[in-house]
């Protein structure tokens, strides 16, 4: 069973502080990780190698810095590393972005399945893996947290809901998008990471001219929607703050309360 | 493409530097200038106002989208029953569509669903488009994208919303890609542009620090998913409205999935975002059994008990009382949160709320800085305080 494998490196948000003066972004110092749900689309892919023998392709779009994720993804278990880097790749929404790694997939050529994370936590769209479906005419399932039956033409899996869960079945070729209850991803192994980060490793970087796309079509340009201001979420409300006796605090909150007919 | 600074025409006003989402503009000697870790995404570009931000990328035209009408919302139905969002949008739609001088449809697909199209013209639609059919009974995306695909190339609409649930996010993507049109996720806020009458699409990104604002000027329908409990549901008291009904044809081959089984989990009932008042809890409550003061205060309210990522991981609470990012986004009447800090992820899930009060022993506790009322002080002694004072005042 061959399966590819959708990676993103993403700054590790938790981490993401706003600068209380200036209000911009601070990103000094923040490490750049594989992103959380992708970890657990690798482990899913790494178990079905195990189980039913193939090959995994992971594939990335980002800057060349992002070839690390690749690495680290090989030393997850994955076989072959692509990553589509290009100046002409920057500024792409999801769009763009669907399209690019749709042309990728093309040019990969065979697989069964592909696997992707339902978000990415600083784009946060959780556009991608449905609009690639799209791209590819393939069926798709997302919110994916169980996958019970993996056959040659079709696979069983369970879908989250918000009040429960669908067992789906779905034709393969099929792509599907996993949330991180669908297992506990393995560390990277170490000797694995050496050699994933050594010169013969078995990644490839592929830029618009390999997937044959233009220019215009892909990145910036290629977009349709745009970020045209960005700001920190402002706390309107500041109200008033009591202090003191316990009992005394509550008499003027209930007074408060009932001024306002809220009580 | 690549950004770069023109200095000699930079003012220094900074404005390239408060929009950039990445943090990749700075000051230097009174210039903008653009950091190594820039993404090219282009919002300086666009803010620029003295063309001293410039790009290679090609300038484009936007195409004439004047035959483009109408404000869409996906009527989100399971087993016949409409999703609360679905009617959230409708009211928002009313007002931009107002805006625009368009109207408002809702589209509901399903299998005989046709008499929900009452409730939808009562909150709102001046049309409901009805697709009937035995393969959409269930949600599946490819039958649900090609009914949406036929229905937008037909009648052409300007805007389509859909909520931010686990359909709409399933659903909102592929249709986007299928009709060629960008598609905003997961929007807190949306207005119309007054000067280019685009719908201007504003969400949170990198887990709720930053707000992006987001404009679809060069393809239509301008698509958005729309976070659940933000927007208000708007009654249209005797509306009456058209109903279209669409022809379908579907295959099972084509549709590639199929619903074995959907299954409700009755994780006891919880009706949060109905809830007039909320009573949430965060670590500071401490245990399971200080979660039962909680429990009580919300009795007095009539209301209902939720808490924070924290107690939920703690297990005092189950996971669909959890409010915020990655829980849910709830808009009561009064929302009082005990022993909460007031975590950004938290907030984002509470804001709209029509009154905040806290209680918190740290005075300086973020959470302060967006409620109404704020108690200083131990929540064991507050809370209880707080019940006998309500149920007093209520018992009258
Ligand atoms: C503040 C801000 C707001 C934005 N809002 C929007 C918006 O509303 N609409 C829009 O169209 N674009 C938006 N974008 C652009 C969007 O973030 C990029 O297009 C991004 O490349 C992909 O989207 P995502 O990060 O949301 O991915 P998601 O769709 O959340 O990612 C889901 C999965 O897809 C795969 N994946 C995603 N990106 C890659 C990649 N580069 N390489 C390999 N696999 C990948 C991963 O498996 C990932 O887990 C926004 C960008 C910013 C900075
Ligand atoms: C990607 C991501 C998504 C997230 N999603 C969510 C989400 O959906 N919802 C969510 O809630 N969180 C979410 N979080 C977690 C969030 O960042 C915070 O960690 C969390 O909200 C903090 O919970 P808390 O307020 O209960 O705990 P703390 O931050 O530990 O705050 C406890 C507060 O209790 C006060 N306190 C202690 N004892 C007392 C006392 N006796 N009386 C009064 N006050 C007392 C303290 O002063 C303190 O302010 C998310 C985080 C990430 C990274």
């Amino acid at each position: 069973m061959n399966i590819i494998v959708l990676v993103k490196q993403v700054p590790d948000t938790t981490e993401v502080k706003l600068d209380p003066k200036t209000g911009n972004l601070m990103r000094e110092g923040i490490d750049s990780i594989i992103n959380p749900d992708d970890r657990h689309a690798l482990e899913a892919a790494v178990n079905l190698k195990e189980t039913k023998g193939g090959k995994i392709t992971v594939l990335s779009m980002g800057p060349p810095q992002a070839v690390d994720a690749v690495s680290e993804a090989l030393a997850m278990g994955a076989d072959r590393g692509i990553l589509l880097s290009d100046a002409a790749f920057a500024g792409a929404d999801t769009w763009a972005t669907s399209y690019t790694l749709g042309r990728a997939i093309k040019k990969i050529g065979r697989y069964d399945l592909i696997l992707c994370g339902r978000q990415a936590i600083d784009g946060d769209t959780a556009q991608i893996g449905p609009q690639v479906a799209d791209y590819l005419d393939l069926p798709q399932v997302s919110y994916v947290y169980h996958i019970e039956k993996v056959n040659r033409k079709s696979m069983v899996v369970k879908r989250r809901l918000e009040d429960g869960f669908e067992r789906v079945r779905a034709a393969m070729p099929a792509l599907l998008t996993v949330i991180g209850e669908l297992n506990l991803p393995r560390y990277p192994h170490v000797g694995r990471l050496i050699d994933a980060c050594r010169e013969k490793a078995p990644i490839e970087v592929w830029n618009a001219a390999d997937i044959g796309v233009e220019t215009r079509e892909v990145g910036l340009e290629g977009s349709l929607t745009h970020v045209i201001k960005t700001f920190a979420p402002k706390a309107q409300r500041e109200g008033e703050i009591i202090e003191g006796d316990v009992k005394e605090s509550v008499r003027i909150l209930t007074g408060k309360l009932k001024e306002n007919r809220l009580i | 493409m690549t950004v770069w600074i023109e200095t000699a025409n930079c003012n220094g006003c900074k404005r390239c530097i408060k929009t950039c989402p990445y943090g990749a503009v700075e000051l230097r000697e009174g210039k903008a200038y653009i950091l190594e870790h820039c993404t090219s995404c282009g919002a300086c570009v666009e803010v620029c106002r003295e063309k001293a931000v410039l790009t290679d990328a090609e300038p484009r035209t936007i195409p004439d989208f004047s035959d483009r009408k109408g404000v869409w919302v996906f009527a989100e139905q399971r087993n016949g029953s409409l999703n609360r969002v679905s009617l959230e949008l409708l009211g928002k739609a009313q007002s931009l569509a107002a805006d625009l001088g368009q109207e408002v449809s809702a589209v509901l697909l399903g299998s005989q669903v046709s008499g929900l199209a009452k409730t939808l013209f009562g909150y709102g639609a001046d049309n409901v488009y009805l697709a009937q059919h035995r393969a959409l009974k269930d949600y599946r995306t490819i039958a649900y994208t090609k009914v949406f695909e036929e229905l937008v190339k037909e009648f052409k609409p300007n805007i389509l919303l859909m909520g931010a649930t686990h359909v709409g996010r399933d659903l909102g993507p592929r249709v986007s890609r299928r009709v060629g049109a960008g598609l905003t996720a997961d929007c807190t806020e949306l207005s119309i542009d007054p000067e280019e009458g685009i719908l201007l699409q504003t969400r949170p990104a990198f887990g709720g620090n930053v707000m992006a604002t987001i404009a679809n000027r060069y393809s239509r329908p301008q698509m958005a998913t729309v976070r659940p409990g933000i927007m208000e549901a708007v009654r249209k008291k005797n509306n009456r409205g058209n109903l279209i009904k669409c022809r379908v044809s579907l295959t099972e081959k084509e549709i590639g999935t199929k619903v074995l089984e959907a299954v409700r989990e009755t994780r006891g009932k919880v009706n949060l975002a109905e809830a007039k008042v909320i009573v949430a809890g965060g670590r500071g409550v401490g245990s399971e059994a200080g979660m039962k003061a909680l429990f009580s205060l919300a009795k007095a309210f009539g209301g209902e008990v939720a808490g924070t990522r924290i107690i939920v991981e703690e297990g005092w609470l189950p996971v669909e009382r959890q409010v915020g990012q990655t829980g849910q986004s709830v808009r009561p009447e009064i929302y009082i949160a005990c022993g909460i800090s007031g975590a950004i992820q938290h907030r984002a899930g509470i804001m709209g709320s029509r009154y905040i009060i806290a209680i918190n022993k740290d005075p300086g506790a973020p959470i302060f800085k967006v409620a109404d009322w704020g108690i200083v002080g131990d929540l064991h002694q507050v809370v209880p305080e707080m019940t006998r004072a309500v149920s007093q005042s209520m018992g009258k």
